[in-house]
């Protein structure tokens, strides 16, 4: 499963870096749809489907609303020019990646072995939560008893983006 | 913002109640089975987004719209928070406290208020997301004319 995950991520990367360099930007957009969708199916063959879900509708949504922004505005991408400043650029760049790639190795040996935990906390969590919140679905359970506050902030963070847009997006002031 | 060909009006109307039906079933099956408030909602805005994408939205006289959702958004967030404050009366007295009666695991009607939050997550979820989708489309439209 492990060599399934790493092919997909492998195409989720090339995804990623042609989006970047695509000179159309509707192009952009799909191969963004790579990424986004290589990602669900990373969820469900890691068993979250709650998560595959969520991730399936959003990206479509997400993609419909890119398109409909990029044939509403402009298909081509701003031109890019080459000086000395870029150069600079791509050394601080390449220098902070290779800081945090020489980190990433160290820290990586430390780790868990994938779909361990070791929190105390999540022990109890997985153990008892149907008797505790009558919930069969353990997500569920989870989002809206144990960690109701998270979801609570989630909430709030999608109602003040509606109002962010709004605010934005109104050229006419109210009268 | 004009419609589409007649034969993506044709399938919409097909499609979009049974997509509206399935994020229903998503939201209130949500301490059941995998999705949620969350899942549900967006399934639901995503049904409405269709039929705007397809029938234009011209034809679905939707100058007023985005006014209504936002309302409905603004609302629905307050009842979650309601509901949550209404744990302060019973029990234990703790914030989000599950204070209705849990009901037996696995029947739809259980897990106590569980299921009231996913339902209102769900219409506060949906009513966002069709708020953005529509500042984006309409008020551009509006700037334009």
């Amino acid at each position: 499963m492990e060599l399934t995950i790493s092919i997909i991520l492998g195409f989720m990367i090339i995804g990623a870096i042609y989006a970047l360099h695509a000179k159309d930007l509707l192009s952009a957009v799909v191969a963004m749809g790579i990424v986004g969708y290589g990602l669900v199916i990373c969820f469900l063959l890691l068993k979250a489907p709650d998560l595959a879900i969520v991730q399936i509708v959003v990206e479509t949504i997400t993609l419909v609303i890119m398109v409909a922004v990029v044939l509403d505005s402009t298909r081509d991408e701003i031109a890019v020019t080459f000086d000395r400043r870029s150069i600079i650029n791509m050394v601080t760049g390449l220098i902070v990646f290779a800081a945090l790639f020489y980190f990433f190795i160290l820290a990586i040996g430390n780790l868990d072995p994938l779909g361990s935990h070791t929190l105390r906390m999540s022990e109890s969590y997985v153990n008892g939560a149907v008797e505790k919140t009558g919930s069969v679905n353990l997500v569920t359970g989870v989002l809206f008893d144990f960690r109701a506050y998270d979801t609570l902030g989630e909430a709030v963070i999608l109602y003040t983006a509606a109002l962010g847009v709004l605010t934005l997006l109104r050229m006419k002031g109210k009268k | 913002m004009e419609g589409m060909s007649t034969i993506v009006k044709k399938v919409t109307q097909l499609m979009a109640g049974i997509i509206f039906m399935y994020g229903i079933y998503i939201i209130l099956h949500g301490h059941l089975t995998p999705g949620g408030g969350f899942a549900g909602g967006a399934i639901v805005a995503g049904a409405f987004i269709l039929l705007i994408l397809a029938f234009g939205s011209s034809a679905l006289n939707l100058k007023k719209e985005v006014s209504g959702t936002s309302n409905v958004e603004s609302v629905a967030i307050l009842i979650v928070l309601l509901l949550a404050l209404m744990a302060l009366l019973f029990g234990i007295k703790v914030f989000f406290f599950n204070y209705l009666p849990k009901g037996e695991p696995g029947e739809l009607v259980s897990a106590g208020v569980i299921p009231l939050y996913n339902i209102f997550i769900g219409i506060e979820v949906a009513a966002a997301i069709l708020t953005i989708f529509l500042a984006l489309v309409i008020f551009k439209e509006e700037s334009s004319k």
